[in-house]
């Protein structure tokens, strides 16, 4: 394999790397700006940390958020599993393939489409808008996106192993969660996970369902933006960024290190 | 016929028309939509037997072991056990366990939960658990495994772990399906005697579902060879070799030389058949229902004699030809002899001297003979 680095593969790195992280790195860098005016730099400082502390709408829109985004990521799991289990293990069930184009249609739908029918039924059932909309919101349009990653898991699943824990005595219903549900325990975290994050980066469709008092941290900073960037916005992006990256650093170490022992164990026991 | 019960091992159940069998397919057919695996199929197995179902894949071998399982329900017909039909009876409710060709080891659990799964359904009190599964390791020489988890452990060891799971419920009936098809050559032929033992030792009925003629013959105390859903012949090793049923039996299960033939006469047990080279093959321990028509002669190539001088005048089955090919494994060599119309017969000769006198080679003439009781007379 050619290893060395020609200039092209340099320069490509180097566009690519900038093109994607240029923004991220000025926003940064801006956070720490001693002057009120965003583009201008007059110096190191933290100060506009302090501020976003005391900022207390911005709090309350954070907690809100946090909220919504763990509530509707655990439901949005639970049915998103079961709709995975339902398409791939019952594949003879009349309407499957309507079921599954249905499951999975709000992925490719624009999402102000999903806003507004939401909001529409939200309207004509009488539903006051706010914390309990939003949640609601939110797990109908990431519970597909959990059921992809869980069907994903499902397919490569081995069904010998239901069958020889059935064998061994176990019912259904304990082969379920003795067996199956640990083995695919790792693609419902990432789904979960997946459904966490999708919910605490949404503006559109939370800005159609959510009402006064729900306001999430996308919105509150959207609608702070409209009237002029702040620096302290800068510094809630910020932090936003670092618990993102700290998230994914660890993901992706336990994932290698898991892997680089299950190799590990694997040579050993050719060994023996 | 002359009876091969001198190599029979002293335990045959099923020559015993007072035994009574242990699991019974009656009449069993099972379809999967417009495929029909198992085509009315009936089959006894015996209580203690070491039972093989022999096939290619596609033959229904596997279905069939489902069947007794509970991973599928036969279409029509009925399985008993033990004098229990099985129909409409949950796998977790059968007194039968299985062990899987992919072995199914659960992946999240350690080797001695593997083994301990099955005995916790039956709510067994943990202090005998303990006892079971460490007697099981040590039943499969697996004791400073306890704690590993089936990524951790080789091939053969995960086969025995398989093997121990299935085992540790003290199941009436062990299925295995393939059970040594993932290891290599060398681990397969250790293993094989190793599951003997253990069948006799635990006194338990195994069938074994395999498409290794090699496997089923050292293991099994009857073979039953499956095709296209049908049984094709049920025996014992030593009989589905030397006495096969038909045409397919005989070539599915070694090697075999069929020479095409007509009946020309019946004297006693003794048959003259006419070749289709013209030659005449004269058989003495013919069947009793064959006494004209089209019939093939089976015989094995061990049992063909090949040698560059005529035999002396009157003997009978000889047959002139040339070395068309041979073979030299070390142990034996295997010659391919054309016939004067052109058949091939293949001949193996044990080389029992380190240099023989006569060798034959390649385009060599040579006569092939063989004995007049050494193989079969087959209509099917």
């Amino acid at each position: 394999m050619n290893t060395t680095w020609s200039r092209f593969n340099i320069a490509s790195i180097v566009l690519g790397f900038a093109f994607l992280y240029l923004p991220i790195v000025l926003l940064v860098v801006f956070s720490f700006n001693e002057s009120k005016l965003v583009t201008v730099w007059s110096g190191f400082s933290t100060k506009w940390y302090g501020e976003l502390f005391r900022n207390q709408g911005l709090i309350d829109a954070a907690w809100v958020t946090a909220r919504v985004a763990f509530i509707s990521a655990s439901f949005a799991t639970v049915l998103g599993t079961l709709a995975a289990l339902a398409l791939t293990r019952y594949t003879r069930f009349r309407g499957r393939m309507l079921f599954s184009g249905m499951v999975f249609a709000p992925l490719v739908m624009p999402e102000v489409i999903t806003g507004l029918s939401l909001l529409l039924l939200f309207v004509a059932i009488g539903l006051d808008r706010g914390f309990l909309t939003v949640t609601l919101a939110h797990i109908t349009f990431s519970m597909c996106f959990v059921a992809v990653v869980v069907q994903s898991r499902l397919i490569t699943f081995d069904r010998s192993l239901e069958e020889a824990a059935m064998d061994l005595g176990a019912t259904p219903v304990k082969t379920f969660f003795a067996i199956t549900l640990p083995v695919i325990l790792p693609a419902i975290v990432s789904g979960w996970m997946l459904a966490f994050t999708l919910s605490l980066d949404d503006l559109v469709i939370a800005s159609f369902a959510s009402g006064p008092g729900a306001t999430t941290l996308p919105m509150k900073i959207y609608s702070q933006v409209r009237l002029g960037v702040t620096p302290e916005i800068n510094a809630a992006c910020t932090i936003l960024i670092a618990i993102v990256a700290v998230g994914v650093l660890i993901a992706s170490v336990v994932n290698k290190s898991r892997e680089v022992q299950r190799q590990r164990d694997e040579q050993a026991a050719q060994r023996t | 016929m002359k009876s091969l019960g001198s190599i029979r091992r002293s335990f045959a159940p099923w020559a015993d028309p007072a035994a009574k069998p242990y699991i019974s397919f009656e009449n069993i057919t099972k379809r999967f939509g417009d495929f029909t695996a198992v085509n009315n199929l009936s089959l006894d197995i015996y209580e203690r037997e070491f039972f093989a179902l022999l096939g290619a894949s596609g033959c229904g071998k596997s279905t069939l072991l489902r069947m007794l399982a509970g991973f599928e329900e036969p279409t029509s017909g009925r399985i008993l056990l033990d004098g229990q039909d099985l129909r409409g009876i949950p796998p977790y409710r059968r007194p039968v366990n299985m062990m899987f060709q992919s072995y199914a080891l659960f992946p999240h659990m350690s080797v001695e939960q593997n083994i301990a799964f099955g005995l916790k359904q039956d709510g067994m009190p943990k202090a005998q658990i303990a006892e079971r599964v460490a007697e099981m390791l040590k039943l499969v020489k697996l004791e400073q495994f306890a704690r590993r988890k089936p990524h951790q452990l080789s091939g053969g060891q995960r086969q025995r772990v398989a093997l121990a799971r299935s085992v540790a419920k003290r199941p009436k009936v062990l299925l295995l399906d393939e059970p040594l098809g993932a290891l290599d050559k060398k681990l397969r032929e250790e293993t094989q005697f190793e599951l003997m033992d253990l069948q006799q030792n635990l006194g338990l009925t195994f069938v074994v579902v395999t498409h290794d003629q090699e496997e089923a013959m050292t293991m099994a105390d009857r073979i039953a060879i499956l095709d296209k859903g049908e049984v094709m012949q049920v025996a014992t090793p030593a009989e589905i070799y030397e006495a096969p049923a038909s045409r397919f039996v005989a070539g599915f299960v070694g090697t075999v030389n069929l020479l095409e033939g007509r009946v020309m006469s019946r004297d006693g047990a003794t048959l003259r058949i006419k070749g289709a080279s013209g030659a005449e093959i004269l058989v003495e321990n013919a069947p009793d229902s064959v006494s004209s028509g089209e019939v093939a002669f089976a015989i094995r190539p061990e049992k063909i004699k090949v040698s560059p001088r005529q035999p002396a005048e009157g003997t009978p089955n000889v047959m002139a030809g040339e070395i068309f090919d041979l073979a030299y494994l070390g142990d034996m060599t295997v010659y391919h002899v054309r016939l004067a119309d052109g058949q091939v017969v293949k001949a193996s000769a044990l080389n029992s001297a380190r240099v023989s006198e006569d060798q034959l080679t390649w385009n060599d003439r040579a006569f092939v003979s063989f004995a007049p009781d050494a193989g079969v007379v087959l209509t099917r």
